[in-house]
């Protein structure tokens, strides 16, 4: 039961953090190695403006998610944009970006566990016997939202429809009318955005600390590798797969080993079914 | 103004000249043609003596060593092989801790332990990178920066070779000077080495994998064992280097997995100019002294790294060497259209 | 010489081959001719194992080939242009050549004029780029194979094969996209080689200048076999008819 509890909501944690990636790769194939940064960004930004501004909770969180998708933006404007297409440079230059944004916070002194995010509502409830606080059921919460909002984003709106068509064919898509550097952009915004909405909800549990920076950097890519890099079903099933996993590794061995099943899952993953789970039929590309 | 023109760029008449066997016939061609080697060579092999005074600088040339054979590492898989490998630590690490083995358990000394380590070592992550061989551009970068994470991660669960601490007590040098030219020749030679396998036969090869691996296999040749080949060679660079590493420092632990020894061999790729693995080199060469300087600043080091790269990366995709290299070997003028 | 069975492939739903059943015996010129997108490429790709069939049998000399890997089969003797050109871009042209020349297949068989044992590969690869038409005095062989013309890749395309002394030969489209006098200037080439003891499969869709080579041609619509037989035969077919005059329609 409790594994069941928890389980559920390590996976929605995972769905937070993964589903900003997966939505920038699958819409503009670009691989934002930025994205843990931009998740601890989001962080101090909105510990910055509680304790030295001092506003109050929800104008800060909404304030710091503006934030986040301003430099999601900035990050494809100034640099992808010019070098969009060099898969390499790509991933090079969003993880320097990422990186040096990463340290700067710990240049700045950010570090130790000193910073904390209050929660949105305090108190616990018990399902069964089992004790789970609100911030928690927030998580899972949130998570459904944002998955049920992405959804009717993409059926139903125009701009949605627009960032479903270039996912699909980019060209087919562009000459139909829809620019692909304004979906990009807006693609970014989306992700960094969700990223930092996962970082609202998932560091008042703990504290921030800038490790989680990379750590977060790499749950993301384990669950968009084992999901189907871009595939958005495949990042849901994965992000479950992984989050029981993990609780069960953490309740039956140890803490230690939680990244170690992370990582063995994505090496395994890649080395039985490069796609992952949901992945693009490759062997279409050799037809012509 | 400059309508209706356009720049035109002309091989000069040195290089056209000394492109051919004719080269041999002026000392002028001649030097030409060896001046930039010889200044690379020369340079290195002098700098110990000319840093005589500064034993602190000596230190950072050793440093330099390490980077430009981990950068040649990664220059070559990346921009020969078409592999982008962001787990450079993974080799050091590897080759540190077998160098740490084999001289705490088997006593080898380090000039054995280190061509042992390297070869092991080579061996050890070829083989476990090995099933990811068949996975291309952004697949391949993201698994080989899983392993060293999770090399770190299963140390310390696992409390092997010392945990957390590392294995102390590692035998070093007994002769600085012996200590610096072991290193600085041996680089040397790897890149000389490795700059001529790149124009040998099975170089065209590796290189016809980057370019088009579906012809490769079209012409008979199994591409994964050929993909092993060079990512031994690479592993063997980064393994040495660890190894080297382990006897220097007389350590070896976990940040011989660390992200440094990933991200700036790529900077240094970056900013000197992939493709010529000389470049690499000289990568390493401009960016760690600079790192050096930007100790004192703590983590605001990376963060600078992580800047200078971006902007690199944006502004000068080429690279330094081959924007020099140009210049050295053509001239630019202007021409009507 | 290969013999082809109840060869099925599908793409997660989409039917690509149906059940193609074929055989060609040592020396003979097979042509393959079908509308666009009617599996001709898949077929070669199947039988180089570049994709793997879904089903059926694929027996060279005697040997089922089914689900080997491309470059055993290659080594056994099938070669293959590609229909895109895949050429070396950032190379020279005549180093393109010293890929195949230096694969195990050229070792073990000598590869073209004994190329792959012995003698400097360089000038071997210029006497075959010669040999396939490229101007050996010109600065051509010496271009990087990325700048060249459609015309030239398709012959190096060609040479690539003939580096490695191939059994049988499968041309994937080599007189598409190239003028009457180019074509002219290859239909000798093809029948020379024939001459000289290589099987060829030949895939095309100039139809005029194939039939000049094929003496046998089986024709495929949408993954389904229609027909196989002389040429007149073949055309007089009235499947074969429609399945042209349909993709004519849509043209």
């Amino acid at each position: 039961m409790e594994i069941l509890i928890y389980g559920t909501v390590n996976s929605f944690k995972l769905i937070l953090i993964a589903f900003g990636f997966t939505l920038v790769y699958g819409v503009s194939r670009l691989p934002n190695f930025a994205h843990g940064a931009i998740f601890v960004f989001t962080g101090f930004i909105a510990w910055i403006m509680m304790h030295k501004l001092n506003l109050p909770l929800l104008p800060a969180a909404l304030l710091s998610l503006a934030g986040a998708a301003l430099v999601g933006v900035l990050i494809y404007q100034v640099i992808l944009k010019r070098i969009r297409g060099m898969n390499m440079n790509e991933i090079i230059a969003t993880y320097a970006i990422g990186v040096a944004m990463i340290e700067t916070f710990r240049w700045l002194g950010f570090k130790g566990t000193t910073f904390t995010l209050p929660v949105l509502f305090e108190g616990m409830l018990f399902i069964g016997d089992v004790p789970i606080d609100y911030q928690r059921l927030m998580v899972v919460t949130v998570g459904l939202v944002m998955l049920v909002a992405v959804w009717i984003f993409t059926k139903f709106t125009r701009t949605g429809l627009a960032l479903r068509g270039i996912a699909q064919d980019e060209r087919a898509a562009m000459m139909l009318g829809i620019d692909s550097d304004m979906t990009a952009t807006l693609a970014m915004a989306l992700g960094s955005a969700m990223s930092g909405l996962a970082a609202l909800m998932i560091f008042p549990l703990g504290s921030i600390v800038v490790e989680a920076g990379y750590n977060t950097l790499i749950f993301a890519l384990a669950v968009c590798m084992v999901g189907g890099i871009g595939s958005w079903g495949g990042t849901v099933l994965a992000a479950f797969v992984l989050g029981f996993l993990q609780v069960i590794t953490v309740t039956y061995l140890a803490t230690h080993f939680q990244m170690v099943v992370t990582l063995g899952a994505i090496i395994a993953t890649l080395i039985i079914k490069p796609s992952g789970f949901f992945g693009k039929h490759k062997e279409l590309e050799e037809r012509v | 103004m400059k309508t209706g023109m356009r720049k035109e760029r002309i091989d000069r008449g040195i290089k056209v000249r000394s492109d051919s066997i004719y080269a041999l016939s002026s000392w002028r061609e001649i030097s030409y043609l060896m001046a930039p080697r010889a200044l690379l060579v020369g340079g290195f092999l002098l700098a110990p003596l000319i840093l005589y005074f500064f034993p602190y600088w000596q230190k950072v040339l050793l440093i330099v060593c390490i980077y430009a054979l981990l950068s040649m590492a990664f220059d070559f898989l990346a921009n020969y092989v078409g592999l982008v490998c962001l787990g450079g630590s993974f080799f050091v690490g590897v080759g540190g801790y077998g160098a740490a083995l084999l001289n705490k358990y088997l006593h080898f000394s380090p000039f054995l332990s280190i061509p042992v380590a390297a070869l092991g070592g080579a061996a050890f992550c070829t083989f476990f990178l090995l099933p990811c061989l068949p996975l291309r551009g952004v697949y391949f970068a993201i698994i080989t920066l899983m392993y060293p994470l999770m090399m770190t991660r299963i140390i310390e669960a696992f409390e092997l070779f010392g945990g957390t601490n590392g294995m102390m007590d590692i035998s070093g040098f007994a002769n600085p000077w012996v200590e610096q030219y072991f290193l600085i020749i041996s680089t040397l030679v790897f890149l000389f080495a490795l700059r001529r396998l790149a124009v040998e036969d099975i170089g065209l090869v590796i290189k016809g994998i980057k370019d088009n691996d579906q012809s490769v296999r079209a012409s008979g040749i199994n591409i994964t064992v050929v993909k092993a080949q060079a990512l031994f060679y690479a592993s063997f660079l980064g393994c040495f280097a660890g190894a080297y590493l382990a006897h220097t420092y007389m350590w070896a632990g976990l940040s011989m997995f660390a992200l440094d020894f990933s991200i700036i061999p790529i900077a240094a790729t970056v900013v000197g100019g992939g493709g010529s693995l000389l470049g690499a080199v000289v990568g390493a060469i401009l960016l760690v002294p600079l790192s050096e300087a930007l100790r004192a600043f703590g983590p605001l080091r990376i963060v600078s790294y992580s800047l200078i790269l971006t902007v690199v990366i944006v502004i000068k995709g080429e690279g330094l060497l081959n924007y020099l290299s140009r210049k050295y070997s053509q001239f630019e003028r202007w021409v009507e259209i | 010489m290969l013999t082809v069975r109840n060869l099925s492939k599908n793409f997660g739903g989409v039917t690509a081959l149906n059940d193609i059943n074929f055989a060609i015996s040592k020396g003979e010129i097979l042509g393959v001719i079908g509308p666009n997108g009617s599996g001709k490429t898949t077929l070669i790709n199947c039988i180089t194992g570049f994709i793997k069939a879904s089903a059926g049998e694929i027996v060279f000399n005697g040997r089922n080939i089914k689900g080997m890997q491309p470059h055993n089969i290659v080594n056994l003797g099938i070669c293959r242009t590609f229909q895109i050109m895949r050429p070396y871009s950032s190379m020279p042209a005549y180093k393109n050549l010293i890929i195949p020349l230096y694969g195990p297949r050229a070792r073990k068989t000598g590869g073209w004029r004994g190329g792959g044992r012995h003698g400097d590969r360089n000038i071997i690869a210029l006497d075959l780029l010669e040999e396939v038409g490229f101007e050996r005095e010109s600065k051509v062989p010496y271009k990087l194979a990325g700048t060249l013309p459609t015309g030239y890749l398709k012959r190096l395309e060609l040479a690539r094969c003939l580096a490695l002394n191939p059994d049988l030969l499968i041309c994937d489209e080599v007189f598409s996209g190239l003028s009457m006098s180019e074509i002219a200037s290859m239909v000798p080439l093809i029948e020379k080689l024939n001459k000289s003891g290589v099987t060829i499969i030949m895939i095309e869709h100039r139809l005029k200048e194939l039939f000049k080579v094929a003496k046998r041609v089986m024709a495929i619509s949408y993954g389904d076999k229609i027909i196989e037989g002389l040429p007149a035969e073949v055309m007089a077919n009235e499947k074969v008819k429609e399945a042209y005059l349909g993709a004519d329609e849509g043209v």
